[in-house]
């Protein structure tokens, strides 16, 4: 249709969290608007927190996104941690990281099959799949039970966590209990491994495209880093977390309630496959056997192989986990009491908490004052950093399909902006912004 | 003919409708009874055509009124789903604050760009047939409260205290733990979840009807507790309700 004129006007991107659009505006084959924007009403949570308690900041950003609470509490209790000088133990530290495993394979096996396979099996929802691919359903909700399951062991919930609390846990689970979620874990495998063949299958619908982009994610010489890490750069390297503004650089688009972010280039991008580019050294076996079945290997510039990436992720969440586990029975579990709270005194301070969450890397930045009562806090989330990045692909890959159907287009716009899994009610949080 | 139903969304995390997805294989079950036309979080498809409509998050800006009175015309049933649907919930921390303030520590310049009032629960600004409370909802809540609308019934709802669940589970009281609590005056329901996992309850049910706020003064004085303390903790759930009180 390269001649003729165009409007896609996509109000509200379905299957994504939150509320984002895409706008283009096609005149006699010229693209004369090519848009991402975000209508989610802002929430102002960076204004919220000020004025409350170093005991309640991780309850109330937990609050930031529903999908994404068990990062947002980690980022939260590492920033208060930082800033009050509170250390955690070895135990609690593998049960955070079982923690945010859980999480990480909850988010993407609910992107995967509830927001991207009907995308290649062209329906429109995973509705009309139930009654078409109920075993393939029934098995991916097998493993998204799994991963609530486990959740709700390690964290008392599956969204909003209650266990995670400066200093450790308010309760953990016993050996037995953690015994029983390894079973699941091992039995998990051939299930992924079912859904790994599915997309194997699929793959082929995901377009053959390429931008080449920066990638920024944590990384850590010894583990594939989720919990901690310094700051890579797929372009100038690693740095301490704590120097997170100058990667991050975030700006108002007036046409969205979102903030943007920016680097070295015009934009940069986060979330599984920016972790899988810096890290993919670090991907146990099963994983690393699941990108070699995919043929993704670093550096892929390809953003619909996001959604690959995540699925190489899930292998290396399970795989980690039955890990995890085994060393903490290894060690032999600690007990503590059920209503466990670590002795925490007030003092002024700064901190912050870098984590990976499912789609990227995540900050929480605060200040507190002699009593504990936070003055100042920033958050910056994995999706803001991505929109710049979402809305150059576009630009990129719309002149490579104008010659394809306007559904077509406007199909593969919305594929694309599903790849990025984003998160709207998380980037609409709100950050403060400095004018210049 | 099934009853079509549709899911929407305002200020919020969307962590209840994640819920309604978490629900796994009764989510099937679920679509046995049910047709869901709109779900934006998990569907493209989208229609009017609904009976039951399904609210989450608060509405915090004028634009948004004009979807929910539609909603409401379209709906014959509207539940408000979640804290912030139903209460106004942990959005309404910033309803203390001076919102131009507000707007602008975040937008700065552009703040004007940005409208923005109270957060408000969604019977602010429509009337609200049902109501699934808690943050995240409980997903039994969820599934009692589709099943009674299905009968033709009104959802029942406790009109006691989270204590009445929490002394069953047999918890340590957490003012015996030396921390403070909003369990007493919090509507129940909930199975006390959050005290049964090592902390407290932090109220996100709202108030309960009539709450018995001589007997939680006395509970404050006890414990050596003051005022102060008490309204800083009400007002990460209760702002909305506090202010209309």
């Amino acid at each position: 249709m390269n001649d003729s004129s165009l409007d896609v006007d996509v109000h509200h991107v379905t299957r994504v969290e939150g509320h984002g659009n895409i706008y283009v505006n096609i005149n006699k084959g010229i693209i004369e608007k090519c848009e991402w924007s975000i209508s989610e009403a802002p929430r102002f949570f960076e204004a919220m927190v000020v004025g409350r308690s170093w005991s309640e900041l991780h309850h109330i950003t937990s609050r930031i996104c529903g999908i994404c609470s068990i990062g947002h509490s980690l980022a939260s209790l590492k920033a208060t941690e930082g800033a009050l000088g509170i250390s955690i133990s070895e135990q609690d530290l593998k049960l955070r990281k079982l923690a945010l495993h859980a999480e990480n394979m909850q988010s993407h096996v609910l992107h995967l099959g509830f927001l991207v396979l009907p995308d290649l099996m062209g329906v429109g929802s995973v509705v009309p799949l139930a009654t078409t691919n109920l075993p393939d359903v029934k098995t991916v909700l097998q493993l998204h039970r799994t991963a609530n399951e486990m959740s709700n062991l390690i964290c008392g919930r599956t969204t909003h966590p209650q266990r995670l609390i400066p200093g450790g846990f308010s309760k953990i689970p016993s050996m037995k209990e953690l015994a029983v979620l390894r079973k699941k874990l091992q039995d998990a495998i051939p299930n992924l491994q079912a859904v790994a063949g599915l997309f194997k299958s699929l793959a082929g619908r995901f377009p053959n495209f390429r931008r080449e982009t920066e990638f920024i994610a944590l990384t850590d010489p010894n583990e594939y880093a989720l919990y901690d890490g310094n700051i890579a750069s797929s372009d100038t390297g690693t740095a301490p977390a704590k120097e997170y503004l100058v990667f991050t650089n975030e700006y108002v688009v007036p046409r969205s309630t979102a903030k943007w972010a920016k680097h070295v280039r015009e934009s940069y991008m986060v979330g599984a496959l920016a972790r899988l580019n810096i890290n993919y050294k670090r991907l146990p076996p099963k994983a690393r056997r699941t990108a070699e079945m995919f043929n993704l290997s670093p550096m892929c510039y390809n953003p619909f192989m996001n959604n690959v990436a995540q699925l190489v992720e899930v292998v290396h969440n399970v795989e980690d986990s039955i890990r995890l586990i085994n060393e903490l029975e290894a060690a032999g579990l600690q007990t503590q009491s059920d209503y466990n709270k670590p002795e925490v005194k007030a003092k002024a301070g700064s901190g912050i908490g870098a984590v990976e969450a499912p789609r990227g890397i995540l900050f929480h930045d605060y200040t507190y004052n002699a009593k504990g009562i936070c003055t100042k806090a920033n958050c910056v989330i994995p999706t803001n950093q991505n929109h710049g990045n979402i809305e150059l692909d576009m630009k990129a890959l719309l002149p490579q399909i104008l010659d394809k159907p306007q559904k077509d287009i406007e199909l593969t716009l919305e594929m694309l902006v599903r790849a990025y899994d984003p998160c709207i009610s998380c980037s609409t949080h709100a950050i403060k912004v400095n004018f210049t | 003919m099934k009853p079509k139903v549709a899911f929407f969304d305002f200020a919020g995390c969307e962590g209840d409708q994640l819920q309604v997805a978490n629900l796994e294989e009764d989510f099937l079950a679920l679509l046995g009874q049910v047709e869901i036309v709109s779900f934006r979080e998990v569907m493209k498809e989208h229609s009017d055509n609904y009976d039951i409509a399904f609210i989450e998050g608060s509405c915090t800006r004028l634009q948004d009124e004009d979807r929910l009175k539609q909603i409401r015309k379209n709906a014959k049933i509207v539940v408000a789903i979640g804290s912030c649907a139903a209460i106004g919930g942990i959005n309404s921390l910033r309803n203390y604050k001076d919102l131009d303030a507000v707007k602008k520590i975040v937008y700065g310049e552009s703040a004007k760009l940005f409208d923005t009032y109270a957060a408000r629960p969604i019977d602010a600004v429509i009337p609200v047939d049902a109501y699934v409370y808690g943050c995240p909802i409980d997903r039994e809540d969820f599934l009692h409260v589709v099943k009674s609308l299905l009968l033709g019934k009104k959802p029942e709802t406790p009109t006691y205290p989270v204590c009445v669940e929490c002394k069953k589970n047999e918890n340590v009281c957490a003012f015996e733990r030396g921390q403070f609590c909003v369990g007493p005056v919090t509507r129940a329901g909930c199975n006390s979840c959050c005290v049964n996992e090592g902390t407290i309850c932090w109220g996100c049910r709202g108030l309960v009807d009539n709450p018995n706020e001589n007997s939680h003064k006395e509970v404050l004085i006890k414990y050596g507790l003051t005022v102060d303390d008490a309204i800083g903790k009400f007002r990460l759930y209760f702002g909305w309700q506090e202010a209309k009180r």
